[in-house]
C-alpha cells in the first residue's frame, strides 16, 4: 500500500507546475478570458510540449497509456493554475475513443496537441442524466443523419471533432438505443452559439440539423452505447474531482497566507481561534475530498461497475460540499477583498462552483449512490 | 500509488478472521452487536485469550513482548476485531502507560509492570483529568510531596473510567508548585488498594457507571513508583496523549455499525415501507457512509505511510474528529431509525439480567443509551475543539 506519488508522477507534475507558475500567471489568464477565442494556442501547444496531451493515450497511438491516477496529479495542476484551456474537455472526448478502441487516427491527432475535442451530451431538459436524450440519429445509405439540440458543451465552439450522444428508438429515458458519434462541427446543418461560462471558460450550445455522418462516424457499436457513456462520464468526473482538489488546495494556501498577513486590531486575523478554527474545518474538508479522489481514480477503470460507480459518486459528493465550504469560506475570510474580482481567491470559487454543476451536483450523485445496489443491503 | 493491500497483508486478514471466528466468546460478541453493556468479567476473560494468543502488545516491540506487527497490520487487527465485534482492548494500561513505561520508565519499572499489563493481572486507569483541569489539563492540582522514600499524595482526579475495577492508576501530580504551570508536573504510578484512595461512581446521562471521581487523601506512594525524572512529567505525558489519538478513529466499528444501522433501518417502517427508502432517511445515510469512506482513505494514508515517518503526526487530529463525529452520527441516526421504540429505558435488559427487553424490540431498546453514551467521545482524548488547535498551530501555522 502506497499513497505517494512515484517519482515519475511527481517529475511530471512539477514540470506543469512550473510552467504554469512562470507561463499562465493570473495576469495571462485574465488576457485569455477576454480574448475573442478564450483560449491560447501559445498555451495549448506548450502543454502538448509538456506530454500532458499525449498522456492519457493509449502507446500505439503515440501516447504514454497514463492512468487515472496519473491524470489526477495533472488535473490538481489545471485547477491549482486555473487553466482555462480546454484540456478537461479534450481528455474527457479522447476517453470516449480510447475505451472503445476506435478512431485510432484521432488519438493520435490528441496526442501531439494537433486537434481538441468537445462533448456534447447536456440537453436542456436533461440536467444531468445522460440518458435523458431527444437528439436523433437514424441510418441511411450513406451512413448517419442526426438531428437535435445539445446545450453547456464544454469548448464546444473551440473543437475540431465532438463528440455527440443521440438515440435511435423513441423512449427519450431509456438507456438502450442511445449511440455516440463523432461529428466535425464545420459541417453542413451544425450551428455553433459559444458564450462564457461564470468561472472564464467557454461552452456552446449547438444545433445539429439533419447532419449527414459517413458510417465510420460511429463510435462504439449502434444502439448501445450507455455503458461506455456511463462508464466514461465517471472518467470524466474523476478528472473533476481531481481539478477540484487542485483549486481547494491552492485556496486554502492562499486563504492562509491572507490570515498570515491581514492585520485587524493590532494583530494578525488568523490569530483568532474563530478563524482558526474555521480554516481548520477547510483543512479537514479537503482531506476528505481528496481521499475519496484518490479513491475513485484508483476505480476509474475498475472491472468492478458498481464499486466504480460508488467510489465515483462518493468522490463527486465530497468534492461537491467540500468544494462549496471551503469556496465560501475563502471568500467570507478575505472580507472585502473576497468579492472582487481581483483576487484569485474569487476565481478558485467561481470554478469550484461549476465543477459542481457538471457532470451531476451532490444531490445527484447523492441519489445515484442510494440507488446503488449495495446501498440497501446488509449482511 | 497503489491502494490495495499486499498479497501478504491479505492472508495476515484471514489469519486475523479466523481467530477471531474461533476465539471471540459468543455471549461477549452478542453484547458487543447488540449495544449491551460489558462487564469486568468480559473485558477480562477476551484480553486473558488474547493474551494467550500473545496478541495484547499489536503496538508494542517484540523485545517487550510484543508482536511486532507492521502499522498496516495493526489497522487490519483493528478493522477486523471491530467487524467482528470483539471489545476493544482497553486503552489505559496496554496503549497508553506502557509505551510510557517502555520509552520513559526504568528497566525495575518495566520488568514488573510491562508482563503483568500483556496478561491482564493489572487493571489500570488514567488520572490526568481534574475537576478544575479538563482540556487545559496542565492547571491540574494535585499534589505530591516528598517525604523520605515516599510522595505523599493529595487531590482529586475525575472522569477516570473503570476505576472501580482498576488494580493500578497512572497520575500526573504537580510536583513543585512554585514553576511553571507545565514544569512542574510529575509522572506517578499508583496501587489503587494504597490507603488513602477513595472511588466515587460518576453515573453518566445513559444511567451507566463508567467514570469516576478519585479522591487521594495523604496517600503514600513509593519514590520508586515515579517515572522518569521528577517534574518532567509533562513530557511524557505529551507522548502518551499522542498515543491515545491514533486508534481512535475506529474504522471497523463504525463499519460494523453503519451495517446494523441499515440492518436495523430496513426493518423499521415508516409509510408501510423501511425508513431506509425514506428519500430524507437515505440521504443522511448516504452522506454519512460517504464520511465513513473519506475517514477509512485518510486512515489507510496515514497508516501507510506511519513505517516510513517518525509517527502518527497532526493529521491524527482529523481522524480523531471525523472518526467520533462519525460514530456520533452514527447513534444518532439509530436512534432516528428506531422512532418511538427508541423511548422504552430497561437497564436490567442493558445489564444483561433479562434476556429481552421489556417493550418490544430487543435490537432498538438500547439505541437511546448508546447515542447518549457517545457524545463523550468528541470530548475525550482532547475534545475535538482542542484537536482543531492542534490543526491551527501545527499544520497550519496559525
Amino acid at each position: 500500500m502506497d499513497f505517494e506519488y512515484s517519482q515519475e508522477q511527481q517529475q511530471f507534475t512539477d514540470s506543469i507546475r512550473r510552467w504554469a507558475e512562470s507561463n499562465y500567471d493570473f495576469e495571462s489568464r485574465k488576457q485569455i478570458i477576454y480574448s475573442d477565442t478564450g483560449v491560447s494556442n501559445k498555451a495549448w501547444a506548450a502543454m502538448a510540449e509538456l506530454g500532458m496531451t499525449a498522456l492519457p493515450i493509449p502507446e500505439e497511438q503515440g501516447g504514454f497509456a497514463g492512468s487515472a491516477v496519473d491524470m489526477m496529479g495533472v488535473m490538481q495542476e489545471i485547477g491549482r493554475s486555473l487553466c482555462v484551456e480546454p484540456y478537461f474537455a479534450t481528455m474527457f472526448g479522447a476517453e470516449f475513443l480510447a475505451a472503445s478502441r476506435s478512431h485510432a487516427d484521432v488519438l493520435g491527432q490528441v496526442a501531439t496537441g494537433e486537434i481538441k475535442l468537445a462533448c456534447a451530451l447536456n440537453e436542456k431538459q436533461s440536467r444531468y442524466e445522460l440518458n435523458n436524450i431527444t437528439t436523433s440519429v437514424t441510418a441511411n445509405a450513406s451512413g448517419f443523419v442526426v438531428n437535435g439540440n445539445k446545450t453547456m458543451v464544454l469548448h464546444g465552439a473551440q473543437a475540431q471533432l465532438l463528440i455527440v450522444s443521440a438515440r435511435s428508438n423513441a423512449a427519450s429515458r431509456a438507456t438502450d438505443g442511445i449511440s455516440l458519434l463523432l461529428v466535425d462541427p464545420s459541417l453542413a446543418g451544425v450551428t455553433i452559439k459559444n458564450y462564457r461560462t461564470l468561472d472564464g471558460l467557454r461552452a456552446a450550445d449547438i444545433e445539429f440539423k439533419n447532419v449527414q455522418l459517413s458510417p465510420g462516424s460511429i463510435i462504439g457499436e449502434v444502439g448501445t452505447a450507455w455503458e461506455l457513456l456511463d462508464a466514461v462520464s465517471d472518467y470524466g468526473v474523476t478528472l473533476l474531482c481531481a481539478e477540484a482538489v487542485g483549486c481547494m488546495e491552492a485556496l486554502i494556501a492562499t486563504t492562509l497566507e491572507y490570515l498570515k498577513t491581514r492585520q485587524q486590531f493590532g494583530t494578525p486575523i488568523g490569530k483568532f481561534q474563530v478563524l482558526q478554527h474555521r480554516m481548520a474545518d477547510m483543512l479537514i474538508e479537503l482531506e476528505q475530498a481528496k481521499s475519496l479522489t484518490t479513491l475513485a481514480a484508483s476505480k476509474a477503470h475498475a472491472s468492478d461497475v458498481q464499486e466504480r460507480r460508488k467510489a465515483v459518486s462518493a468522490a463527486k459528493v465530497k468534492v461537491g460540499q467540500a468544494g462549496k465550504f471551503i469556496g465560501q469560506q475563502a471568500v467570507q475570510l478575505h472580507g472585502g477583498m473576497g468579492v472582487t474580482n481581483e483576487l484569485a481567491a474569487a476565481h478558485y470559487f467561481k470554478r469550484l462552483t461549476t465543477i459542481d454543476l457538471t457532470l451531476g451536483d451532490v444531490d445527484h450523485h447523492l441519489a445515484r449512490f442510494i440507488a446503488l445496489p449495495d446501498f440497501a443491503k446488509a449482511a | 500509488m497503489d491502494l490495495n493491500y499486499s498479497p501478504q497483508d491479505e492472508q495476515f486478514r484471514a489469519e486475523v478472521r479466523q481467530f477471531l471466528t474461533q476465539n471471540l466468546p459468543a455471549d461477549i460478541q452478542h453484547k458487543v452487536l447488540n449495544h449491551l453493556r460489558l462487564e469486568k468479567d468480559d473485558h477480562l476473560r477476551w484480553h486473558k485469550i488474547l493474551a494467550k494468543q500473545g496478541w495484547v502488545g499489536n503496538a508494542w516491540p517484540v523485545e517487550f513482548g510484543g508482536t511486532g506487527w507492521t502499522p498496516v497490520q495493526r489497522h487490519i487487527w483493528n478493522e477486523e476485531s471491530g467487524l467482528a465485534g470483539s471489545p476493544r482492548i482497553l486503552p489505559f494500561g496496554v496503549s497508553m502507560v506502557a509505551p510510557v513505561i517502555m520509552k520513559f520508565g526504568n528497566k525495575a519499572q518495566q520488568d514488573y509492570y510491562l508482563p503483568r499489563i500483556l496478561s491482564g493481572e493489572d487493571w489500570w486507569c488514567q488520572g490526568y483529568s481534574e475537576p478544575g483541569s479538563g482540556s487545559d489539563l496542565a492547571s491540574l492540582k494535585s499534589r505530591a510531596e516528598r517525604d523520605g522514600d515516599y510522595y505523599v499524595v493529595n487531590g482529586q482526579k475525575t472522569w477516570t473510567t473503570l476505576a472501580q475495577h482498576a488494580d493500578m492508576i497512572f497520575c500526573l501530580v504537580r510536583t513543585d508548585p512554585t514553576a511553571r504551570k507545565q514544569a512542574g508536573i510529575s509522572f506517578l504510578l499508583i496501587d489503587m488498594k494504597t490507603p488513602g484512595i477513595t472511588v466515587r461512581p460518576i453515573i453518566m446521562l445513559d444511567e451507566e457507571h463508567e467514570v469516576n471521581e478519585v479522591f487521594f487523601d495523604n496517600v503514600k506512594v513509593p519514590v520508586a513508583n515515579l517515572i522518569g525524572e521528577e517534574n518532567m512529567g509533562w513530557t511524557y505525558a505529551k507522548y502518551l496523549l499522542g498515543h491515545e489519538r491514533t486508534g481512535i478513529a475506529d474504522i471497523g466499528s463504525s463499519k460494523r455499525e453503519l451495517n446494523f444501522l441499515k440492518k436495523f433501518a430496513l426493518a423499521q417502517q415508516k409509510n408501510d415501507a423501511p425508513i431506509l427508502a425514506d428519500p430524507h432517511f437515505a440521504a443522511k445515510v448516504a452522506n454519512l457512509e460517504i464520511d465513513l469512506m473519506a475517514l477509512e482513505v485518510t486512515l489507510l494514508k496515514v497508516v501507510s505511510t506511519e513505517g516510513k515517518q517518525k509517527g502518527p503526526g497532526p493529521e491524527a487530529s482529523i481522524l480523531k474528529i471525523k472518526g467520533t463525529e462519525i460514530q456520533q452520527k452514527l447513534t444518532e441516526l439509530m436512534l432516528e431509525a428506531a422512532g418511538p421504540a427508541g423511548l422504552p429505558f430497561d437497564p436490567a435488559y442493558l445489564s444483561g439480567k433479562q434476556a429481552h427487553s421489556i417493550s418490544a424490540g430487543d435490537d432498538a431498546a438500547p439505541l437511546a443509551g448508546t447515542y447518549f453514551n457517545f457524545r463523550k467521545t468528541s470530548i475525550y482524548g482532547g475534545s475535538n475543539e482542542i484537536q482543531k488547535n492542534i490543526i491551527a498551530q501545527m499544520m497550519l501555522g496559525l
